[in-house]
């Protein structure tokens, strides 16, 4: 991995440390909730009267669910996004012993 | 961070699932294109689709003080071009509705629209014009990532401002409001997204080679090892 990679990466972790760091809990309210539920609140003050006319068909019965399930939509992902980054990398080890 | 269930009245949410379906239809013809006739290419389209995947589960806190994620359409959008994206980021949020409960079937078309079509569009465009202007491969895939990820979230505060308008300031009222949630949040995070694309982008050009060189992407001299 070359250095300009490695620092392309701290950058992704800093940016994702410092609103941890510098964001102060409200007085009241959470904070870091979903950009979604901000949106949905923001409706409710420009419509007050709407109602969502479709619930979603299966809803994850925790939040703890939840996490479960976005984990292993990473996991799946970064799996098959390492494997091809690795069959790449032996593969081309092997062409390059070949030839010499 | 897309449009939630039944946040958008029928009317409109059928309107754009009959904006997105040509833009998905012409993309799955592509998409069979690329799997019938570069059959090595497949398991790189599988690794676009994988990084989209990713980059939607991860959930960043931005300075605004809420979550959200990028979208990761540039990577499969720069190398593929831009329609193949529309019917395999239709599956990323099809899998999120169904299973997340995170955005919804009755937007999805919105969604589709925004994320799997305008975004991977922006990305396409942004990458080609930068490197028109003779700008490198990593930092024509970082704007590319980057931008189209933010024509994502500015697309979604349209959408729905048009269907929420400002009482007293109308759509444009609407939109500001929308954006301030959406787009705003969504800044450091197009940042994080599009360096991550470009780190994925370059070690795919390093270890990769003669794949992305079929594809017309070939390795800058100076960095030939």
């Amino acid at each position: 991995m070359k250095r300009k990679d490695i620092i392309m990466l701290l950058i992704v972790v800093a940016l994702a440390v410092v609103p941890l760091v510098i964001v102060k809990t409200p007085a009241e309210g959470d904070i870091f909730l979903g950009a979604d539920d901000k949106a949905s609140a923001l409706i409710g003050t420009i419509s007050p009267g709407y109602q969502p006319w479709f619930e979603p068909i299966w809803t994850p019965p925790s939040g703890e669910i939840a996490s479960l399930l976005f984990a292993v939509q990473a996991g799946l992902g970064c799996g098959f996004l390492g494997y091809y980054v690795g069959l790449s990398v032996g593969r081309k080890r092997t062409v390059r012993s070949a030839d010499a | 961070m897309h449009i939630m269930e039944g946040f958008l009245p029928v009317e409109q949410a059928v309107g754009w699932t009959v904006v997105s379906a040509p833009f998905v239809g012409y993309g799955l013809v592509r998409l069979r294109r690329v799997i019938r006739e570069w059959p090595e290419q497949r398991m790189l389209l599988g690794a676009a689709t994988a990084f989209t995947f990713v980059l939607s589960a991860l959930k960043l806190p931005s300075v605004t003080g809420s979550c959200s994620h990028p979208t990761g359409t540039g990577l499969g959008a720069v190398l593929f071009g831009p329609w193949v994206m529309a019917p395999l980021g239709m599956v990323v949020l099809l899998f999120q509705a169904l299973l997340l409960a995170h955005g919804g079937l009755t937007t999805l078309g919105a969604n589709t629209f925004s994320m799997a079509v305008v975004g991977p569009f922006v990305a396409y465009g942004v990458y080609r014009l930068v490197r028109g202007l003779r700008g490198s491969n990593a930092v024509a895939v970082f704007a590319a990532a980057m931008l189209g990820d933010m024509a994502t979230y500015v697309t979604t505060s349209v959408q729905l401002a048009i269907t929420f308008p400002d009482a007293n300031g109308g759509f444009v009222a609407s939109f500001v409001k929308f954006a301030g949630v959406f787009a705003v949040t969504q800044v450091p995070l197009a940042i994080s997204g599009g360096l991550l694309t470009a780190v994925v982008f370059n070690a795919l050009l390093r270890f990769d080679p003669a794949v992305l060189a079929d594809l017309g992407f070939r390795r800058a001299k100076e960095v030939v090892s």
